[in-house]
C-alpha cells in the first residue's frame, strides 16, 4: 500500500469534511436567514471605533426592520397601500384619504380591527386580516416606497418629512408607538419584522446618540 | 356572552367569540339577506353598518361588537336608503343579485357620508363591492339618481 498516498488522501478528506462543516453553502445560507430575522444588539456595535461609521452601521441595522414590507407597505409613494410580502397594490383598491385614513365609505376600518383577525376555511396564503387600533397610512411626505436606506435616513431627520418630530421624539416613536409595534406582531400569515421593538428602539437611540449618520445610498 | 343591538333590537350571543359576525347574523339571527361571498373582505358582499359605518361581517369577530349597533340590509332605514331603494328599482339594478346587498348597504353609507357624490368619490367607495355581473354602470347610475332625488 502506498502509505503516503493513503495519509495524504485522509487528510484530504478531513479537511473537505472540516470545510463542509464551517463554509457549506447550507450553512452560510441558515447563518443569513438567522442574520435577517434578528437584530444586532445596539452593543454590539461599540467596537466600531469611528463615531460615524459606527452611527451608520447603526442605522443600516435598524433599517433591516424600516426597509421590510411590513413596515414600507404602508409608507407608499402613491395614495394607494402596498399588501404583502411581495409588496404588490392593495386590494381592493384602497385609497389614502384624510388622515391616511381610507375614502369616505372605503375606509381602513371597513375591513381591519382593532387586533389581527384569523380567517377560517381559507387558502394556505391567507390565513388572517391584519389589525391595529391605529391603523393607517403614514403621510405622503413619509412615503419610503422607491428609497434608498440613505434617503430614509434623512427623511427620518427632516422635521418637515417626519411629522415634526425632534430626534427624542423619532426614537420614541420607533421604540414605543403602538402601530409600529404591529410589525412585530403582524397575525397569522405574515413574516414579522426582525428582532424586538425594544432592540430596534435601542439601535435607533444608539444611533442618534452617535450623531444620526446616514449611509451614502 | 356578546350583547348588541341588531336592526334596533337588542340581541345576545353566547357561542364562541371568534364566530365571524356574519355567521351570527345569516346562522343564528336567521337574516340571510346579508351574503356570505369570499370570506377575506375582498368582494363586499357581507357588508353591515357596524356603528353606522359599512363594515365586512365576515371578518368581524362577534367578541369585537359588544355594545355595538349592527344594521344589515333587513333593517337599513332612513332617507338615504329609501332614495336608493327606489333608484336601484328604477334602474333594474340587479342582475343575479347576489352582491346587490353589501352593494346597497355601501352605496346607502356613501350617501350618509356624502350626499352629492362625484364619480370619483362612488368610485372611492364602492371600490371594495364586487359584482360578477358587471352591473357598475347601473350602480354608479343609481347612486346618482338616489343623490338628485334626495336634493328635492
Amino acid at each position: 500500500m502506498n502509505w503516503k498516498f493513503a495519509i495524504t488522501g485522509v487528510a484530504t478528506l478531513c479537511l473537505f469534511v472540516g470545510a463542509g462543516t464551517v463554509l457549506s453553502p447550507a450553512s452560510v445560507a441558515q447563518d443569513a436567514k438567522t442574520d435577517a430575522k434578528t437584530l444586532k444588539p445596539a452593543a454590539s456595535f461599540q467596537s466600531i471605533a469611528s463615531e460615524r461609521e459606527r452611527s451608520v452601521a447603526l442605522f443600516q441595522e435598524a433599517g433591516k426592520v424600516i426597509q421590510h414590507p411590513r413596515c414600507v407597505n404602508c409608507h407608499p409613494a402613491t395614495d394607494r397601500p402596498l399588501q404583502g410580502a411581495n409588496m404588490r397594490p392593495h386590494q381592493p383598491p384602497v385609497f389614502r384619504g384624510d388622515g391616511g385614513m381610507g375614502l369616505p365609505g372605503m375606509q381602513c376600518t371597513t375591513c381591519h380591527s382593532a387586533e389581527n383577525t384569523p380567517v377560517v376555511g381559507q387558502a394556505d396564503t391567507i390565513k388572517s386580516i391584519p389589525g391595529n387600533p391605529a391603523w393607517h397610512l403614514a403621510p405622503i411626505e413619509m412615503a419610503w416606497v422607491g428609497k434608498s436606506l440613505g434617503q430614509i435616513c434623512q427623511q427620518i431627520k427632516d422635521p418637515a418629512r417626519n411629522g415634526g418630530k425632534t430626534m427624542d421624539q423619532i426614537v420614541e416613536h420607533m421604540a414605543h408607538d403602538e402601530l409600529v409595534g404591529w410589525g412585530w406582531n403582524p397575525g397569522a400569515g405574515r413574516e414579522p419584522v426582525p428582532g424586538t421593538q425594544a432592540e430596534f428602539g435601542e439601535l435607533i437611540s444608539a444611533w442618534v446618540k452617535s450623531g444620526a449618520a446616514c449611509p451614502a445610498s | 356572552m356578546v350583547t348588541f343591538t341588531l336592526n334596533g333590537q337588542e340581541r345576545t350571543f353566547d357561542g364562541d367569540p371568534d364566530t365571524p359576525l356574519l355567521w351570527v347574523i345569516r346562522d343564528f339571527e336567521k337574516l340571510t339577506g346579508t351574503k356570505y361571498g369570499c370570506g377575506v373582505a375582498q368582494c363586499g358582499a357581507c357588508t353591515v353598518h357596524l356603528d353606522g359605518m359599512p363594515r365586512r361581517s365576515c371578518v368581524t369577530p362577534i367578541a369585537t361588537i359588544e355594545g355595538s349597533d349592527v344594521v344589515t340590509i333587513e333593517g337599513v332605514s332612513g332617507k338615504e336608503a329609501d332614495a336608493i331603494k327606489t333608484a336601484w328599482a328604477g334602474l333594474d339594478v340587479p342582475q343575479c343579485g347576489y352582491c346587490q346587498s353589501g352593494q346597497v348597504m355601501s352605496a346607502v353609507a356613501l350617501l350618509q357620508m356624502v350626499p352629492k357624490p362625484t364619480d370619483a368619490d362612488i368610485d372611492g367607495a364602492m371600490t371594495g363591492n364586487i359584482c360578477r355581473c358587471a352591473t357598475y354602470h347601473r350602480i354608479r347610475a343609481a347612486i346618482h339618481n338616489a343623490a338628485n332625488s334626495m336634493e328635492g
